[in-house]
């Protein structure tokens, strides 16, 4: 780890003006991401402005009746939170599936939209990485490919964003809320992430010394949802694929249609995936095992799997049929 | 780049001067001797180091102390005393909670802040329902710890001992029975009538 400078913020806004005063400077949040990446050289700040003491550690409600998230809100206590619990069990569940119990008490919700790829080609320094090192090639491409992209995929890289946070709130319609220099901005949070193309190194379309104040959750969000979590061991390990959706069901004219469908998807691409042609399709559909399943084919068509995560597609279809079914009360069936 | 900074440690003031780069766990350790915490993996991955820091577990290899200056850290060696074991302690022991014991101090930290987020009614990736109130189950406690890495395996009896420390009286009675199974007579399967059944042993024999 190379020496750097610490200091503790004293407000958003001259947190703000420090780092992005400073190019080697960076903000401080849980610390259980960054300060992993500085013991592994891949993260190598000069300075460290401390914002995880800001009062930004509130959950409150909107005059909307919407509920904005503080940065600064530590993972389990969001995940604990009443209203949380009552009106957005999804993104309780994506918590809860994520990281360990000492971690989620340290984990920040804005540290954890910007974690970054667990790519184990990006975690060591020896090896090529566009995303880590610009233009030194790709080790993945030629590498062990099993927890990397299937949808959304350049050929400068092919990571997952690792959050299960975010998939939940990109399902959720959420809003990040950003203060930079300029002031503030509202980015929808399907917005927030970015897919590689030629610039793998920028993860978001966040700005240098730009700062994550809050999230933003819509009132009026469907009461049925649910996260699905699949990964290779029953706890503690990140998503092989995940499945966050968020429907609505009217049977106002007889039979049972579905008038919303959010869905989100993790563990497949660089960003949250919405699964928006899933989305069309589902839309006015009868629930049932067929419908869904023919919404995840829709999906999927686009998928590129590599040589070793080709499984994802059919896991991908199951879980969000097990997910849609589920929420919807139909008999699952057994899906092939 | 050195900083001042003041730790309480299992209640002492502990003033320590620390490079910026110094880890919670590092500055326990190496500065201030206070061992208890266990270097495993370094990278948050196998709890070894998990604290209770102002009261909550974390993981102390992630935690820069420079950002934690006035703190309270408590290790797993401040929880009791010599004379008076903390019921997580005594249950770790009662129950062979451990082999080789490195993982042991912060297995117990997590366990004593994972029961208190359980009474505060967190919920968890296998609760049933997110508002219910929380019943340590030995599911719920297989989830809630599976941040804690054991490398000996002692899992079974780490559960039994957060079990015990959750809900003596209910342990009590699970051992009892578990105790007259072992004692009952087990015939040798080609002695016993076909009509007699084999007793099967209790989840102690596992
Ligand atoms: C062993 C292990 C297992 C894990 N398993 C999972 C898992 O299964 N699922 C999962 O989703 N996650 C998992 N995680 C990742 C964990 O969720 C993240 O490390 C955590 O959420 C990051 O939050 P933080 O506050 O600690 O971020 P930090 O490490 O403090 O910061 C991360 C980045 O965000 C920046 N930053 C922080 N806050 C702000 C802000 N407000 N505005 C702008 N920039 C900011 C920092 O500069 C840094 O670049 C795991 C981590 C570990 C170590
Ligand atoms: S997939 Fe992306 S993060 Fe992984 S090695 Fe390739 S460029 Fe780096
Ligand atoms: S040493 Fe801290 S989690 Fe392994
Ligand atoms: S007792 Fe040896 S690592 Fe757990």
């Amino acid at each position: 780890m190379i020496p750097f400078d610490y200091q503790r913020a004293d407000d958003a806004d001259s947190a703000v003006a420090t780092v992005t005063g400073h190019p080697q400077a960076q903000f401080l949040g849980g610390g259980t991401n960054l300060v992993d990446h500085m013991k592994l050289g891949v993260a190598d700040p000069e300075l460290l402005v401390d914002i995880s003491r800001l009062p930004l550690d509130e959950v409150t409600e909107l005059d909307d009746g919407g509920l904005r998230i503080g940065a600064t809100v530590r993972n389990s206590d969001l995940a604990a939170h009443p209203l949380i619990r009552r009106r957005y069990p999804v993104l309780a569940e994506a918590l809860l599936a994520g990281a360990s119990g000492q971690l989620r008490n340290m984990a920040t919700t804005g540290g954890n939209l910007l974690q970054r790829t667990r790519c184990v080609y990006f975690q060591d320094v020896t090896m090529a990485c566009n995303k880590r090192e610009p233009g030194s090639g790709c080790a993945a491409l030629e590498g062990y490919t099993r927890y990397h992209a299937i949808l959304g995929a350049s050929d400068g890289c092919v990571a997952v964003h690792p959050s299960d946070m975010a998939v939940a709130m990109a399902a959720l319609d959420a809003t990040v809320v950003v203060l930079g220099a300029a002031g503030e901005r509202r980015i929808p949070l399907a917005e927030f992430h970015r897919l590689p193309g030629s610039e793998p190194q920028r993860d978001t379309v966040l700005e240098h010394g730009e700062l994550i104040t809050a999230v933003d959750l819509p009132a009026s969000t469907p009461r049925r949802q649910a996260y699905r979590k699949v990964r290779d061991r029953a706890s503690y390990a990140f998503a092989l694929v995940s499945v966050a959706a968020v429907v609505k069901v009217d049977a106002a004219e007889g039979e049972p249609c579905i008038t919303d469908a959010r869905i989100a998807l993790g563990g497949v691409a660089h960003k949250p995936w919405r699964a928006s042609r899933a989305e069309e399709t589902l839309s006015g559909a009868a629930p049932s095992v067929e419908s869904f399943r023919r919404a995840a084919e829709a999906e999927l068509e686009q998928a590129d799997p590599l040589g070793d995560n080709g499984f994802k597609i059919p896991m991908v279809r199951n879980t969000m049929v097990a997910v849609l079914a589920d929420l919807t009360g139909v008999e699952p069936e057994a899906v092939a | 780049m050195d900083q001042n900074i003041t730790l309480y440690v299992d209640g002492n003031r502990r003033p320590v001067t620390v490079d910026t780069r110094t880890t919670l766990l590092d500055a326990l350790r190496d500065r201030l001797d206070v061992t208890s915490p266990k270097k495993g993996c370094d990278h948050g991955q196998c709890g070894a180091c998990t604290v209770l820091l102002n009261g909550r577990r974390v993981t102390s290899c992630l935690v820069l102390a420079v950002a934690y200056d006035g703190a309270d850290v408590t290790t797993a060696a401040g929880l009791g005393s010599d004379d008076e074991l903390h019921p997580v302690q005594q249950a770790f022991l009662d129950r062979d909670g451990f082999q080789c014991g490195y993982c042991t101090p912060g297995q117990i930290c997590s366990a004593v802040g994972m029961m208190e987020e359980a009474e505060r009614g967190s919920p968890s990736h296998v609760s049933a329902n997110l508002n219910d109130p929380v019943e340590l189950t030995d599911e719920e406690i297989r989830e809630r710890m599976s941040g804690n890495l054991c490398r000996c395996g002692a899992y079974v009896n780490i559960v039994a001992a957060i079990r015990q420390a959750a809900d003596p009286e209910a342990e009590q009675i699970r051992q009892a029975r578990a105790e007259r199974q072992r004692n009952e007579p087990v015939l040798r399967e080609d002695d016993a009538p076909t009509s007699y059944q084999v007793s099967v042993s209790g989840e102690e024999g596992r």
